[in-house]
């Protein structure tokens, strides 16, 4: 390990010079410790509502309380862990590393971010401590802004606070895209992950104004009795839903992109090649985030929406599949002629192709409008979201934080174990999640506290599934936590890989890089990349694969 | 290849390599700042939009109550310290630097007045019982006219509003939701105002410190442009609140 | 018979075996696309393991018709998927004309469904096999949801807004219904069944259980307290248009357009009686917002409807003369 970086120069270890930093690893970290804390909650929620879901009749809490545990495990997950979990940390991490950088454009404004999201943070846990909050996550008017007698107002101030950290990161990575990279780095030579990180912050710029707006209005309309979304003042509660989408459902996206971010670099890692189709994966991540934005309206296929706005609506849905299945198909192609290990990043890396494909499918079941009046708001529903947000997103992110875990740390983790948790953690997940779609099928509808009895035997497969999954999530918490002490120590470049990231020490120093790296390779190329101490440029030899 | 630091040194934060990278970032922050600022008033003005075209009659008659001499001299005051604010960034990009400090002051007092005015307005809605909640009563001010309002002007209201509730009984909640639309868009726009004042003492601040030059003048021009983003904002808002239903 | 793990609910409406087609249809590329993709990974996983520490793949950068064809190939698909599914949506939304109309109001927390003879349920729903049902519906507070799974369709219930869904059951038997929109507390407990008859057994069901009020007599007892005849007079004469024929008609409006005259119109012109007004006429009639409970509006549209067969005077109708004829 190198004697000074940014865990330990500088500045020394105090908690002050964490708390007041601007450097961009310090303040990753910042967020991957608050970002835990949410994703501990929001866990420990959904345990509850899976053993109450045990019997017919609800086997733990009271209907009031089994709301709040839904709404509390939304919104803790969706706008405390999934959507800041990636770039808030990952991508805050590595992108001035990847491009050569110093830090991001802002780094004040990097850090007003994290406070920022403190400050939200700590509004919507008052609201949890303080009544709870029953409103669904989706806070549909009038329920929240009239009915609901739960703690709505903190909820939703903590929620409009937490969106400028958002729209802050957001703004920081993509003028640091545009205007810090090192000599060399053209667009084209952009990791994919940077890509996926600069579509994302398009959503993120673009979309989250509009829920910040659209959860003002409804907190004013609950504080003073207004109506702008309540029917019974003059207002129209599908206009908030067509605010509540706008933003929601490009939501996803900020949630998902980052993580076929990930993918994308760990794929060519472990296969020892360059990347299949880069600009099609590049340019779909950017196909994504715009067309997100034009689909908002298939969560409303059976609100009452005109049919054509309904048609429309779903033709667009169906184009925003393609771009997606550009990426899964090109890297697939990508594993064609590898020299593949399983290494435990790789492993994270195929589970999430695997739980995206089937997430990415079921999205074409209720993009279809004839089906969708089925399995709207069923269980087909919640199934389809948590594949791709949890088996997705989630996957990406565990598998990044392997990936990257000995660039931020300087040191490696337990092998078999961490590929064991893996594999805990897809079987585990498709237990859970897989018996809902057919629930959903069934009829059975979301946010039910109590159900009938024919519906009991796939919510128990469901329950047992998530013994597994909750056995997958805190296995890579422990031996990451005891790697931090007790790991291998990594070296710069332990897989070897062929990002900029790689070519500094582990951890980097605070500057980042001891001198302004220059870029004269195309990337992923481990065949003009000598210095990493392969194979490279020799063609394989004939027992090495076919011809 | 070059050292790397991230000290600041000069008017040079660490990050940056070069003061026109550094320039250059900057006004992107702000220009994408501005996007974003875009939507999220963009969200209102659907509100707005949507609820006129329901509630046409009763946003006319909301709008009528608004004083529009008032409204138009504060569209002036704006338009003026735009100006200001625009000479104010070219005299730092000429290195004339009294008179950016001058030009700061004078946008500064301008966008004061314009606030000034705002309160009075709200002063005067608030005593004509038009904000929104229990006591929220359209027909407050024709029925309680004061010595000082215009006998023609209450009579013509009384009429208008008469007319109103005839065809609409709900033309209360409707004239509601107008005000309520009206303060919470000015509201806004008032506290991007405040922000902006904000910024324009910091920057008179350091101007009285000569620290614009021609090489070195980002943030003038940065908060020039927050500055002329707020105002066209207004343009926007005083025909769509003050110009509905005017004729009279 | 279901087995004990059934993987679809019964199908029981005109619906269910297209909205099940479908889904075997999508479920059917997708287990092609799932299946090809798995296999592809896992036998390039095994076949291009890495045979030595230091070996690098053979790079392949790109493949511009191969990126075709995984662009062109799915779209087609999705494509097929589209306008399959906008068939079955279209239909569903288009309502026949010789429906068998119920009205629904939804609360916190229950459902009350009235028979067209007036006659009350709660959280209970009695059909007749092989009649078009239209559902209107219609809510008291928050959004909520009506679905019936065995039918395969549920439609959202908007406070402030008409919605309406049709089916035709196609088997009797007794079928869940459940509220699917998140409404609060005790939103799992808002459902009920609905049975599905035979005809005869319907009719026999409706006779045996009278004893609610007529649903049209209500409407028209209404319409004269509430003084709506002294100017919608029938023969036209009065200060308004008269409301003979008008349930479905086409009605000239004062700008020169026309609307259909739906529930949601009639409605909206009970409710915002200035937001059309009808050619010829002036906006002289007030507002009902707040006058009438939404049982009371429905009671109205229903007496309303019951004029459709009335005669149209010439004179005094705001119904849209016959166009396209010259």
């Amino acid at each position: 390990m190198p004697d000074t970086h940014y865990l330990n120069a500088t500045y020394g270890y105090g908690i002050r010079t964490w708390l007041l930093t601007t450097d961009h690893k310090r303040i990753a970290l910042l967020y991957l410790c608050s970002v835990t804390v949410f994703f501990f909650i929001g866990g420990v929620l959904a345990t509850m509502i899976r053993i109450h879901l045990l019997t017919p009749g609800g086997a733990l809490v009271t209907p009031e309380t089994y709301n709040k545990l839904f709404t509390m495990h939304g919104v803790a997950m969706i706008f405390f862990f999934l959507i800041p979990s990636i770039p808030a940390v990952l991508g805050n991490f590595l992108i001035p590393l990847m491009i050569g950088a110093k830090d991001l454009a802002f780094p004040k404004i990097n850090l007003l971010s994290w406070y920022i999201y403190i400050i939200g943070g700590c509004f919507v846990l008052y609201s949890f401590g303080t009544g709870g909050l029953d409103t669904g996550w989706t806070f549909y008017t009038p329920l929240s802004s009239v009915y609901s007698n739960s703690a709505v107002t903190p909820a939703v101030v903590g929620i409009f606070i937490n969106g400028f950290s958002s729209i802050l990161t957001g703004l920081n990575f993509i003028v640091t895209i545009h205007t810090m990279r090192a000599p060399g780095m053209t667009w084209f030579r952009l990791p994919l992950f940077a890509w996926a990180h600069y579509a994302t912050s398009l959503v993120m710029i673009l979309g989250t104004p509009v829920i910040a707006i659209t959860l003002l209005l409804a907190g004013l309309e609950r504080m003073f009795h207004l109506g702008f979304f309540n029917p019974a003042l003059g207002g129209d509660p599908i206009l908030f839903q067509h605010l509540f989408w706008f933003y929601s459902h490009p939501a996803v996206y900020i949630m998902v992109l980052p993580a076929m971010g990930v993918v994308s670099e760990i794929i060519p890692t472990f296969a020892r090649k360059p990347i299949f189709g880069y600009s099609f994966i590049a340019g779909s991540s950017i196909a994504i985030a715009v067309i997100g934005f034009l689909v908002w309206a298939h969560h409303m296929f059976v609100t009452g929406e005109s049919t054509y706005a309904a048609l429309t609506f779903s033709f667009l849905s169906y184009l925003v599949a393609i771009p997606s299945a550009v990426k899964v198909f090109n890297w697939t192609a990508t594993l064609y002629k590898g020299s593949i290990s399983w290494d435990p990043p790789m492993v994270y890396a195929l589970g999430f192709i695997g739980l995206f494909v089937i997430g990415g499918l079921t999205g074409l079941f209720l993009a279809c409008l004839g089906l969708d009046i089925h399995i709207h708001d069923t269980y087909f529903v919640v199934a389809h979201f948590h594949y791709i947000m949890v088996g997705g997103a989630v996957m990406g992110y565990v598998g990044g934080l392997h990936f990257w875990w000995p660039k931020i740390t300087g040191r490696l983790y337990p092998d078999s174990l961490s590929r064991f948790a893996a594999v805990i953690l897809f079987v585990g997940f498709n237990l859970t999640f897989f018996p809902q779609f057919i629930l959903g099928y069934l009829g059975m509808p979301r946010r039910y506290h109590t159900y009938p009895p024919e519906f009991q035997v796939l919510n128990v497969l469901s329950t047992a599934g998530a013994s597994i999954l909750a056995l997958g999530y805190l296995l890579p918490m422990v031996y990451l936590a005891w790697s931090m002490r007790y790991g291998k120590v990594a070296g710069p470049n332990p897989w070897p890989a062929t990002g900029l990231e790689w070519k500094t020490d582990s951890p980097p120093p605070t500057e980042n890089f001891h001198v302004t790296p220059e870029v004269t390779w195309e990337p992923y190329d481990y065949n003009s990349r000598p210095d990493l101490g392969l194979a490279a440029g020799k063609p394989l030899a004939p027992a090495h694969g076919d011809d | 290849m070059r050292e790397c630091r991230v000290h600041r040194t000069g008017d040079l934060f660490g990050q940056f390599q070069t003061l026109e990278q550094q320039k250059e970032t900057a006004a992107l922050g702000m220009w994408i700042f501005l996007a974003t600022e875009v939507l999220f008033f963009g969200g209102m003005f659907l509100t707005y939009t949507i609820n006129r075209h329901f509630y046409f009659t009763a946003f006319g008659i909301g709008s009528n109550t608004l004083d529009i001499k008032l409204g138009g001299f504060n569209t002036v005051v704006l338009i003026l310290s735009s100006l200001t604010m625009a000479m104010a960034v070219w005299s730092a990009q000429t290195g004339k630097k009294k008179l950016v400090t001058g030009f700061l002051i004078a946008t500064l007092s301008l966008g004061t007045v314009f606030l000034g005015v705002k309160v009075i307005e709200y002063k005067q809605k608030f005593d004509h019982h038009l904000i929104p909640g229990h006591g929220f009563d359209m027909t407050y001010r024709s029925s309680h006219p004061t010595p000082a309002d215009d006998p023609r002007e209450i009579a013509a209201e009384k009429e208008e509003v008469e007319k109103a509730f005839a065809s609409d009984l709900d033309t209360n909640a409707h004239a509601q939701l107008y005000f309520s639309l009206y303060f919470a868009m000015t509201g806004l726009h008032a506290l991007h105002m405040i922000v902006g004042a904000g910024l324009l003492v910091w920057l008179i601040k350091e101007s009285f410190r000569g620290r614009f030059s021609p090489q070195y003048n980002t943030p003038v021009e940065i908060v020039g442009f927050y500055w002329h983003f707020v105002d066209i904002v207004w343009i926007y808002l005083f025909p769509l609140l003050y110009l509905i239903d005017r004729h009279r | 018979m279901q087995s004990q793990l059934p993987l679809y609910p019964p199908e029981a409406s005109n619906f269910a075996p297209h909205v099940d087609a479908l889904m075997v249809f999508i479920t059917s590329v997708c287990v092609f696309f799932t299946a090809g993709i798995t296999i592809a990974i896992v036998y390039f996983f095994f076949k291009y393991h890495r045979k030595a520490p230091d070996a690098v793949g053979i790079p392949i950068h790109e493949d511009s018709r191969l990126e075709a064809a995984w662009m062109i190939v799915p779209l087609i698909l999705a494509m097929a998927m589209f306008g399959w599914g906008a068939v079955v949506y279209v239909d569903y939304r288009h309502t026949p004309r010789d429906t068998l109309d119920i009205y629904v109001t939804g609360k916190q927390w229950m459902w009350k469904l009235q028979q067209p003879n007036g006659l009350k349920e709660i959280n209970e729903l009695h059909v007749p096999v092989g009649r078009n049902i239209r559902l209107i519906l219609a809510s008291e507070d928050v959004i909520h949801d009506f679905f019936v799974p065995a039918f395969r369709v549920k439609m959202d219930v908007v406070p402030g807004h008409y919605n309406t869904m049709w089916f035709r059951p196609t088997k009797a038997g007794r079928y869940h219904f459940f509220c699917s929109q998140y409404c609060g507390t005790n939103h799992a407990l808002m459902g009920g069944w609905v049975t599905v008859m035979e005809p005869s057994d319907y009719a026999a069901w409706l006779s045996g259980s009278s004893g609610g009020s007529d649903q049209v007599v209500a409407g028209e007892k209404l319409f004269a307290e509430k003084a709506c005849i002294t100017c919608h007079v029938p023969n036209g004469t009065g200060r308004s248009p008269s409301l003979n024929g008008l349930y479905g008609a086409q009605v000239l409006l004062a700008d020169g357009t026309t609307v259909t005259a739906d529930e949601a119109y009639i409605r909206e012109s009970i409710l915002q009686p200035n937001a059309k007004i009808v050619a010829g006429y002036q906006p002289l009639m007030p507002t009902f917002q707040g006058q009438l409970t939404e049982e009371q509006i429905l009671a109205l549209t229903a007496y309303i409807k019951s004029l459709q067969s009335q005669p149209v005077p010439v004179k005094g109708s705001g119904i849209a003369p016959p166009t396209g004829k010259k």
